[in-house]
This record gives C-alpha cells, sequence and structure tokens, in this order.
C-alpha cells in the first residue's frame, strides 16, 4: 500500500465517522470486523485491537 | 398468568387433571429406597430411570395437578433417547413438532438462516417443540402405569433430617402428616427448591439485565417450525423478539423488556396485548388470536456448588438455573435424572459401591458451566449489557445484510452436546484414535436396516465389538457386534478388534482400538467399584 492509499483511506474514514454522526460507534465497529474478516489473520487484528487502546489520551 | 375472567389452569388447549392425596393412609411411612422431592418433568424422568432398573420410589408433589403454564418448549434430540429409555417417547413423537431450523432478522430483513445438525443417521431431531403441560401429562402417564412409582399428590415436605444410613421426611398432605423414611432423597423441586433451603444451600453465579416476557398465543398463523428471532424489529425498536411454534396452534412470543421497564407494568394484561399485538403485526399475522398465558423472567447462571449433600441429591432447577436461549433448562434437568438414575440405580442394585454416585456432581455441574458459557454468549447478544456489547451487536448485525458470515455470530448454537471427557470415570484413551466418538461423548448413531445402531443397546452397560473383537466374557453387558469395515466403523474410526464401552446414558466410558480379552471387564469393574479414573492394564 502506498503513502497515498493510506491518505485515502484516512479521509475516506474521517468523512465515514461524519457521515455517520451518532452512529459513529457502530460504524467504526463495523469497518473493523470487516477488515479483520478480511485481513484474514486472527492474531494479527487480535494484536491490532489491543495495540490501539494505546495513547488514548495524554 | 392467564387473561381477566380465567383462572390459573383455565387453558385453551390442555384440560388439568386434579389429583388427590393417597386415599390409603396405611404403609405412608413404608421406608422407601428413593424419595424424590417434585413431579415435575425432571422428578417423573428419575422415577421412571430408578424404576427400569427395578428400583422402587416415592415421587412426591406439593401440587395437585401439572405446571400451571407452558414454561419449557424445547426438548432436545438427546432428551427424546432419554424418553425413549423410559418407554414415555411415542407420546411426544405423536404430538411434538420436530424442527431444525432456525432464522434472525435485523430490522425486518433476515440476516441468517441456520440448520441445526441432521441427516438420515440420526433417529431423532434437533429439536422439538412441545408444550410443558403435555411434556408432564405424558411422563405422568408412564409413571401411573408403573407398579414401582408411588406417586403423591397434595404431599409437601416441611422438613428432612438425616439419620443412619437415611433421610428422614416430614410429609403433610390434605388428610395429614406423617414421616417418610428414606435411603436417598432427589430434590427436584424446582427454581425455589425448599429443599435446598432446608439444607442451607444458595446457588450461586449471576444474574443478567436482561428481562423477558414469555407469552402463549393461539392462532391461525401459517409458518413452519422454525425458530424466529428478530432483532430490533419495528415493533420493539432496540430490543429482540423469540417466536416459536408449538403444537395446537399456539404460538410462544418472548419479548425483550426494556432498561427501566417494570416487570409489574410489562405484565399488566392490556401492555402484554398491546406488546403481542405489535409483534403480530411485525410478522404480518392479521387474523384473530387468543391470549393463553404468559410469564417474565430474567437470564441467570446460577448453580450450587455441589449438586449432592450427603443423601440429598439435586437434580434439574433445584441445582441449576440457566438461561433460556440455550435451551438447556428442561434438557440439562432430564439429563442429570438420567445420570443420577442409572448411578443411584446400580448402587441400590449392588451392582457399584456408592464411590460411583461421586462422579454425578462433577459430570452434571460441568454440564451447566458449559451451559453458563454458551448461554453467556447468547445472552450478550440477545440482551448487551454494556456499549461495548451493544456496539459490536449491532455492527454484527448491520454487516450481516450484506455479509452473510456475520449473521453466524447469531447463531445461539444450541446442539453442542457436552462430554464427560474429564469425568472420573471416563477412561482415557491408551492408544491414537484418527476420529470417532471420543471418551465421555455421547454416542453417535448409526442408520442401519430396519432401524438405528441405538435400537440394539441394552438398558446398562452396551459394548460395540466391531470386527473379531475378543472381549472375554462380560456378565450383563448388552453386545453389539459390528463389522469391521463398513459405515459404523468408518463413523467410529474403527478396525477390527475395536472395542466401545457404552453407559446406559449413551456416553462413552472408553474405546480401545485392538481390544484384549478381559480389558473391558476390567474398565467397568473400575468404573462402578472405584468411581475413579483406573487404568485397566
Amino acid at each position: 500500500m502506498t503513502h497515498s492509499d493510506l491518505e485515502t483511506i484516512y479521509e475516506a474514514l474521517a468523512q465515514g465517522i461524519d457521515t455517520a454522526g451518532e452512529h459513529a460507534p457502530v460504524y467504526l465497529a463495523k469497518v473493523a470486523l470487516a477488515l479483520a474478516e478480511t485481513l484474514n489473520d486472527a492474531p494479527a487484528a487480535l494484536k491490532i485491537i489491543a495495540d490501539a487502546q494505546a495513547n488514548l489520551t495524554r | 398468568m392467564r387473561p381477566k375472567g380465567r383462572g390459573e389452569l383455565d387453558s385453551l388447549y390442555f384440560n388439568y387433571p386434579t389429583f388427590a392425596a393417597p386415599a390409603a393412609r396405611d404403609g405412608l411411612s413404608a421406608r422407601t429406597p428413593v424419595a424424590i422431592v417434585g413431579a415435575g418433568p425432571v422428578g417423573m424422568t428419575a422415577a421412571l430411570v430408578l424404576a427400569k432398573y427395578g428400583v422402587r420410589s416415592v415421587l412426591l408433589d406439593r401440587k395437585d395437578t401439572f405446571n400451571d403454564g407452558s414454561r419449557a418448549i424445547c426438548i432436545a434430540r438427546q432428551s427424546y433417547y432419554i424418553l425413549e429409555q423410559v418407554g414415555a417417547v411415542q407420546a411426544f413423537l405423536d404430538k411434538s413438532l420436530g424442527w431444525t431450523t432456525g432464522r434472525s432478522f435485523f430490522r425486518g430483513q433476515q440476516i441468517l438462516e441456520f440448520d441445526m445438525p441432521d441427516s438420515a443417521d440420526q433417529k431423532y431431531r434437533p429439536m422439538y417443540n412441545l408444550e410443558q403441560q403435555y411434556i408432564e401429562q405424558y411422563l405422568y402417564d408412564a409413571v401411573a402405569a408403573n407398579d414401582l412409582i408411588d406417586l403423591r399428590w397434595t404431599s409437601e415436605v416441611t422438613d428432612l433430617a438425616d439419620v443412619t444410613g437415611g433421610v428422614e421426611l416430614s410429609v403433610t398432605d390434605a388428610q395429614g402428616s406423617y414421616i417418610l423414611p428414606a435411603d436417598w432423597v432427589l430434590a427436584a423441586d424446582g427454581a425455589h427448591s425448599p429443599i435446598r433451603s432446608m439444607r442451607g444451600l444458595r446457588l450461586k453465579g449471576q444474574n443478567f439485565e436482561g428481562r423477558y416476557v414469555i407469552a402463549d398465543v393461539q392462532m391461525d398463523h401459517d409458518y413452519p417450525t422454525i425458530r424466529r428471532a428478530l432483532f430490533d424489529p419495528a415493533c420493539r425498536p432496540g430490543g429482540t423478539v423469540l417466536i416459536h411454534r408449538q403444537p395446537d396452534n399456539i404460538w410462544r412470543i418472548d419479548y425483550q423488556l426494556k432498561p427501566g421497564e417494570s416487570a409489574e407494568e410489562a405484565t399488566r394484561e392490556d401492555n402484554v396485548r398491546a406488546s403481542v399485538a405489535s409483534v403480530l403485526q411485525e410478522i404480518g399475522h392479521t387474523g384473530d388470536w387468543d391470549l393463553e398465558w404468559w410469564s417474565v423472567y430474567s437470564a441467570n447462571t446460577l448453580a450450587l456448588d455441589d449438586y449432592r449433600d450427603g443423601r440429598v441429591i439435586f437434580i434439574g432447577d433445584s441445582a441449576h438455573i440457566v438461561p433460556i436461549f440455550g435451551v438447556r433448562g428442561l434438557n440439562n434437568g432430564l439429563a442429570d435424572a438420567q445420570n443420577i438414575g442409572w448411578k443411584l440405580a446400580s448402587v441400590l442394585n449392588g451392582l457399584a459401591t456408592g464411590a460411583l454416585l461421586d462422579s454425578y456432581s462433577p459430570e452434571r455441574r460441568g454440564a451447566t458451566l458449559d451451559v453458563f458459557a454458551n448461554a453467556s454468549k447468547s445472552t450478550r447478544f440477545m440482551t448487551p449489557p454494556s456499549q461495548g456489547w451493544q456496539v459490536m451487536r449491532d455492527a454484527a448485525l448491520s454487516l450481516a445484510l450484506d455479509r452473510p458470515s456475520m449473521g453466524q455470530l447469531a447463531n445461539p448454537r444450541q446442539m453442542t452436546p457436552y462430554t464427560y471427557g474429564d469425568s472420573p470415570i471416563t477412561l482415557a484413551d491408551e492408544t491414537h484414535f484418527k476420529r470417532g466418538p471420543a471418551p465421555g461423548d455421547v454416542t453417535l448413531d448409526v442408520a442401519e436396516e430396519g432401524g438405528f445402531l441405538t435400537d440394539r443397546f441394552g438398558d446398562g452397560f452396551t459394548v460395540l465389538a466391531f470386527g473379531d473383537a475378543d472381549l472375554g466374557d462380560l456378565p450383563g453387558v448388552t453386545l453389539v457386534s459390528l463389522p469391521a469395515t463398513g459405515r459404523a466403523a468408518e463413523l467410529y474410526g474403527a478396525q477390527d478388534g475395536t472395542a466401545f464401552l457404552i453407559r446406559p446414558d449413551m456416553h462413552i466410558a472408553a474405546r480401545w482400538q485392538h481390544v484384549k480379552p478381559g480389558q473391558v471387564l476390567a474398565a467397568l469393574s473400575a468404573i462402578l467399584t472405584k468411581g475413579a479414573q483406573h487404568d485397566p492394564f
């Protein structure tokens, strides 16, 4: 994946969260579940899920 | 509860009999090998299992008739084998509705259709729906026809005392009070078990948040016997609704209460009628309907630490309360009754030592804990307990509309049979089997000419012997010979000389790839007399 691809995904997620509005948590959960299934690597998905807890606040 | 103007037993489809206390008072205090407290499905099944092995029992119930409504309605395949063993299954087959399929819907759209395991090798369907009154009626018919069972209605146990070699029960009925001495007591007196309180025991575990109203309605409604689960339906935004078909045009509707909705309000007749009407509108039923009965429940996972307290043994809801989503309340209770039934009979008939009874609690409590694990998953899906579970549940349901794989997250997995693999009376394999049911598992049935493999099983232990298995002398054991090749051998992973030792409850006690003479007998003796794991050679 190129840097430009990642930027496109970043922007799509930002717009997606705004579009979902109050449903943003469910929207993001759907994205995460679908990406994890597409990734087809449970240990890798679980590591990302755990790692993402880091640095949520200052 | 029933609609205004109808009595508690005024059913649209079932005529309740009324039973009286024993008229003949002589001999009420005669000692009995087993006193069973509670003549519900579990207590009656225990009495029938004991009677199968020639053991007498006195069955006591404080009521004068069957259960006031239809609570448990789903009977699983393995329970039908139990009903077969006690000679009652035909009435159940004639009336009940077998089913294999469930459908789940999210906001009106189907997201999952699942089929429970079934095939031509299965004698019974994975699940049958039947109202609890009929379950009790058919078991009662078998009990009433059995001379070894002394069923006493309106007979309340008010106290029980341990004495040397037994228990003395104080019994009060409509005509008086008496003491009933018993060698053993089976407490099948339900979720609010008075016996449990008298013994100072408490259920331990978790109460879940979700509460449901269960309502039975009678209507002409055209839909096959398929369990429907409606998630976030228009009739109950954010909630879950379950719909089951029962015989006599009775439909079970379960719907979840909203957080903060009081059970008292929700169970008022006008509210139940309004809720049911909105569900029926959602599923497209436009015709008439009649309200039969309703009740409210919450999902609990509660169990005793030990199902045995000296000579008092707890079976069914008195020992464990499970959430309904796994449909394991009644079914586990029936398995409890069968498990303690054959073990207690073996001890009372002098075939086993008391040590055999020590395996009852680990086996059956283990089954309950397994249900807790599975049912807790279903319960969290049906009734998300926090924001995290709610968000993920909604995400999975919403995704499932486009990705069918996500719909599997809504599969209630009701048919996972429990294994006694860790039981002290299950013998570990000595040699590796490539496939087939393992020690502790329920035996596989196999279709064969004119019937099924299990038709050839005995009431006691059964040995499956493949090919030229040399077993030695095996008194009291039913021998079932099978060819070393063919369908059964394939399913069991068997070769020439393979043997399986099957318990009376169809669980596999031990298996040998190449059995030697005397090995099966040694295993049997270890199970019956040591009640503990033992290497037969």
